[in-house]
């Protein structure tokens, strides 16, 4: 089986996020002023192939704490589809 | 015996001519080792140079840091050998856990290119030991991700055990706006491990090392190496 893997990778929270400020002004500087609290991050998308939707999961959690997402600086989460 | 110092290139390092020259001009026998190698050649020390290696590609040396040569450098940190990342180097040693914390975007997000003054803090490690403490230096930084960020409790471990080696500070006395270019937590340029023999700083020694450039403030990083006492041990 294969599965498709949707990683979201964010700042922790606390970490100052600049990117995520900068938009956030630029969005209150076009009448957005209803927005705050903007975080920049990455996403990554990714076929693995797996057993079973456990599997899938439980190997791109390894992959993220591995190389995907910086455990001292970003959260991460996912979505598993297959 | 001369003192064997391996400069290890990625794909992608742009200062490896910049350390190479300077520790060569320290008087040691400096010579590349490639990212793919897995040997440092009996290196005595080991320098990760600045540069983008893999393009700067998720972050800033998280790919570096699984390079074949890197089980090599870790051996020999691991061992009490010396190793000194400058900038990308920096990057690379945060991504591979050989020093903690890690460096983030620029708080003002835009790519800082100019020299900076800095404070040697902690003289006993393997690349600081030719420099008096409280030292004022002035050295380039290039960088677009030198923002140190740690947890606090890293950052209060580092402090209560002086192991930040050089700060960002004003001619004057500490940093005040843009004498810090990346907002780094506590002005902090650049630590060591807490046995000193691992240092990674974001500014540029190597290019601060040569009369030929008008400035060799940074020459210290490449001659403390020949005095530090593991290595002097062996000689």
């Amino acid at each position: 089986m294969t599965y498709t893997v949707h990683v979201r990778v964010v700042p922790r929270a606390g970490i100052l996020d600049p990117q995520g400020q900068a938009v956030e002004h630029a969005l209150h500087a076009l009448g957005f002023g209803a927005a705050s609290k903007v975080r920049i991050g990455r996403a990554i998308e990714m076929t693995v192939a797996a057993k079973n939707a456990d599997e899938a999961r439980e190997q791109a959690r390894k992959m993220c704490d591995k190389l995907l997402a910086n455990p001292v600086t970003e959260d991460y989460e996912m979505e598993i589809e297959g | 015996m001369t003192l064997r110092v391996a400069v290890v290139r990625f794909p992608g390092s742009n200062c490896d001519f910049d350390s190479l020259h300077s520790a060569q001009r320290a008087g040691t026998e400096a010579y590349f080792v490639w990212h793919r190698d897995t040997d440092l050649q009996q290196a005595d020390a080991v320098i990760l140079p600045g540069g983008f290696s893999y393009g700067d590609y998720l972050r800033s040396g998280a790919i570096a840091r699984f390079s074949p040569i890197m089980p090599a450098v870790q051996k020999h940190a691991a061992a009490g050998g010396p190793v000194l990342g400058i900038c990308n180097g920096f990057q690379i040693l945060c991504e591979a856990g050989m020093l903690p914390g890690a460096l983030v975007r620029n708080g003002r997000l835009s790519f800082v290119s100019r020299p900076v003054t800095l404070q040697v803090e902690q003289t006993d490690t393997a690349f600081t030991n030719a420099y008096e403490a409280g030292a004022l230096l002035r050295m380039p930084v290039a960088h677009g991700d030198g923002r140190f960020a740690a947890s606090a409790e890293t950052v209060r471990e580092l402090e209560a055990n002086r192991r930040v080696v050089v700060r960002y500070v004003s001619s004057a006395g500490p940093a005040k706006g843009e004498d810090n270019p990346n907002g780094s937590i506590n002005d902090i340029a650049g630590i060591c491990n807490a046995q000193g023999n691992v240092v990674g700083l974001m500014p540029h020694p190597d290019r601060a090392a040569d009369p030929a450039l008008g400035n060799v403030d940074g020459m210290g990083f490449f001659t403390s190496v020949l005095t530090w006492s593991s290595v002097a041990a062996t000689r």
